[in-house]
């Protein structure tokens, strides 16, 4: 990772932010054409394509703080795997349905409130990316929240695939909001939110749907975390040859 | 468009002589160029022509999605990811409008799905072909999409209100689709020789299956004359044909790439490109169920359904547990 006089704290959380939209992005997309109903194709398109979008400004400011002249498209397709800085949860792997349904759920939870806390970032960019991604994460939320609420209160069927879903992945929910020396550096400098109290609302959230959903989480489960330091779950290191194939290919080629 | 070989009744189309006076009313009203709406009376081979059309086309831009969606997780940029996301959704929202439009007509969108799945209805031949390198998602936008403007910008003045207007919107999102196409394919033409042979070797392989889009010759085909009669067809596959390559050979000219037909040339004469015959073997291979990609098509369509059972099920469960809810309370 670079280390020039940049601000590395700022590198990193426009690093994180983008690179949860851009793993995540590119794992729902892989449902275009394959959902359960015509209109889940279509809205899965559109909460990937918001997701791809907001990679790209942060991606883009990140490149900007960098000084180094590195593109989103640089950073997004020719870094190596322990080189990003998403979440664990965004690259678990599509699963079923409800596995996907479940991921967005966990994730969506935390990024709206912590995309409304970073509008009020001292960093005017970072703060004008979160308003924008902010309205997308808005109604991603609702439609996450409404099926897990749906399908857990649902079918047996449904309700044992949501419960499983959220057995596997609630482990890598802890990592969204467990703060580490960059977090607290971020928060210090009123760059970023103090996650602690992003982590105390996520909490208070989960309990009122889990409930509503009819779904229960192990709330004693050891976190499972370290991507936010590049230290990654196998499944990263078979998403990024498939997306990054063409780029590394061709090298210098203009698509 | 994507619907290919529509059956019509295939009696022959009668004269208004012939007609009872409710038909004859039915058939003034289309030579007037009055729009027919769903509440009207209509003869029941013009209800079923128009089934079978709206959901062909409708299966088409579901099944559609697959080729170009083989291709989301691997696009080269941020940008090329979201305007490929960006029309395989519109395609999907295609499907949509259209399903909702053969639904007009007394045909509900599962039976359509149950009849596409069990391999009763059709779908365009051209989605049966594999999209193996990225330059196919330029030629599928330049050379698929380009065709079917060129077979959907009549159908906007189609006689049947509902698809009629269905297809005004369709039209507006294709035209983006087929510059999006052409983009991708300037930027290899202009890129490394690796880049510009994939633009070569994607024209090779996409050409003839384009052509076979519009379907073989029609002008003998009594299904063909019914539904022009019908105003639901306004012009005859060899004529529609013709229009696209004569717009197309300039654009693969100006691309610099070569249009893989040894009969291809200009006549002066005719205004228009002489071409060579399609294989029409391989056509009705593709349409049987013989083409590269058919069997896989299918089982992704079906494997789709089938593991979204539980949830459609989940969905309709929690309604009626909400329902029971809000009675108990009353």
């Amino acid at each position: 990772m670079a280390t020039g006089k940049h601000d590395q704290t700022l590198f990193e959380l426009s690093l994180r932010m983008g690179d949860n939209a851009l793993i995540l992005g590119q794992r729902i997309s892989a449902w275009c054409g394959h959902a359960p109903v015509l209109e889940e194709d279509i809205a899965l398109a559109n909460v990937a394509l918001d997701l791809i979008g907001q990679a790209s400004l942060w991606l883009g400011f990140a490149g900007e703080i960098e000084g180094e002249g590195r593109t989103a498209d640089n950073l997004a397709f020719l870094r190596a795997d322990r080189e990003f800085r998403n979440c664990l949860l965004v690259e678990q792997p599509n699963g079923d349905f409800g596995h996907t349904l479940m991921r967005q759920f966990l994730f969506d939870a935390w990024h709206l409130p912590m995309l409304k806390a970073l509008t009020l970032s001292s960093d005017e960019r970072v703060a004008a990316i979160a308003a924008k991604s902010a309205k997308e994460a808005t109604y991603h939320l609702e439609r996450s929240e409404d099926f897990v609420i749906r399908l857990g209160d649902g079918s047996d069927e449904s309700h044992r695939r949501m419960q499983d879903a959220l057995d596997v992945l609630w482990p890598f929910a802890g990592e969204l909001t467990c703060a580490d020396e960059i977090d607290v550096a971020l928060a210090d400098k009123g760059l970023g939110p103090d996650l602690g109290a992003i982590g105390a609302e996520y909490k208070e959230y989960m309990e009122r749907m889990l409930k509503k959903a009819t779904l229960t989480a192990d709330w004693q489960a050891p976190i499972r975390k370290g991507g936010k330091v590049g230290d990654h779950s196998e499944a990263l290191g078979h998403l990024l040859p498939e997306m990054q194939w063409l780029q590394r290919s061709h090298p210098g080629a203009v698509w | 468009m994507y619907a290919q070989m529509v059956k019509s009744t295939g009696e022959g189309v009668k004269s208004l002589d012939e007609m009872e006076p409710q038909e004859r009313a039915f058939q003034e009203r289309i030579n007037a160029d009055v729009k027919i709406e769903p509440k009207d009376w209509m003869p029941e081979g013009y209800r079923k022509t128009l089934v079978r059309q709206i959901s062909q086309h409708a299966h088409s831009e579901i099944v559609g999605q697959l080729p170009e969606g083989n291709w989301i997780t691997r696009a080269p940029t941020l940008e090329r990811k979201m305007i490929l996301l960006a029309k395989v959704q519109d395609e999907a929202g295609h499907g949509l409008y259209l399903y909702c439009a053969a639904e007009t007509l007394g045909v509900s969108r599962d039976e359509m799905t149950e009849q596409l799945l069990s391999g009763k209805a059709k779908y365009s031949s051209i989605f049966n072909y594999p999209t193996l390198t990225w330059a196919d998602i330029g030629a599928i936008g330049w050379l698929v999409d380009g065709a079917a403007i060129m077979n959907q910008v009549p159908l906007q003045r189609c006689s049947y209100g509902p698809y009629s207007r269905a297809m005004i919107r369709i039209c507006k999102e294709e035209s983006f689709h087929q510059r999006q196409g052409y983009d991708i394919m300037m930027k290899l033409v202009k890129g490394t020789p690796e880049q510009k042979e994939m633009a070569q070797d994607a024209i090779n392989r996409w050409w003839w299956p384009s052509l076979m889009m519009f379907g073989p010759s029609d002008t003998d085909s009594v299904h063909s004359a019914q539904s022009m009669a019908w105003g639901i067809k306004q012009n005859s596959n060899d004529e529609l044909r013709q229009k696209f390559v004569d717009q197309t050979v300039p654009q693969a000219d100006y691309l610099g790439l070569k249009v893989p037909d040894p009969d291809l040339r200009w006549n002066e004469e005719r205004g228009s490109y002489d071409f060579g015959e399609v294989d029409w073997n391989e056509f009705y291979e593709v349409l049987k169920g013989n083409g590269p990609c058919n069997a896989e098509r299918m089982a992704a369509r079906r494997k789709a359904w089938d593991d979204g059972a539980w949830f459609r099920e989940g969905l309709m469960a929690h309604a009626r547990k909400k329902e029971t809810r809000i009675m108990a309370a009353e």
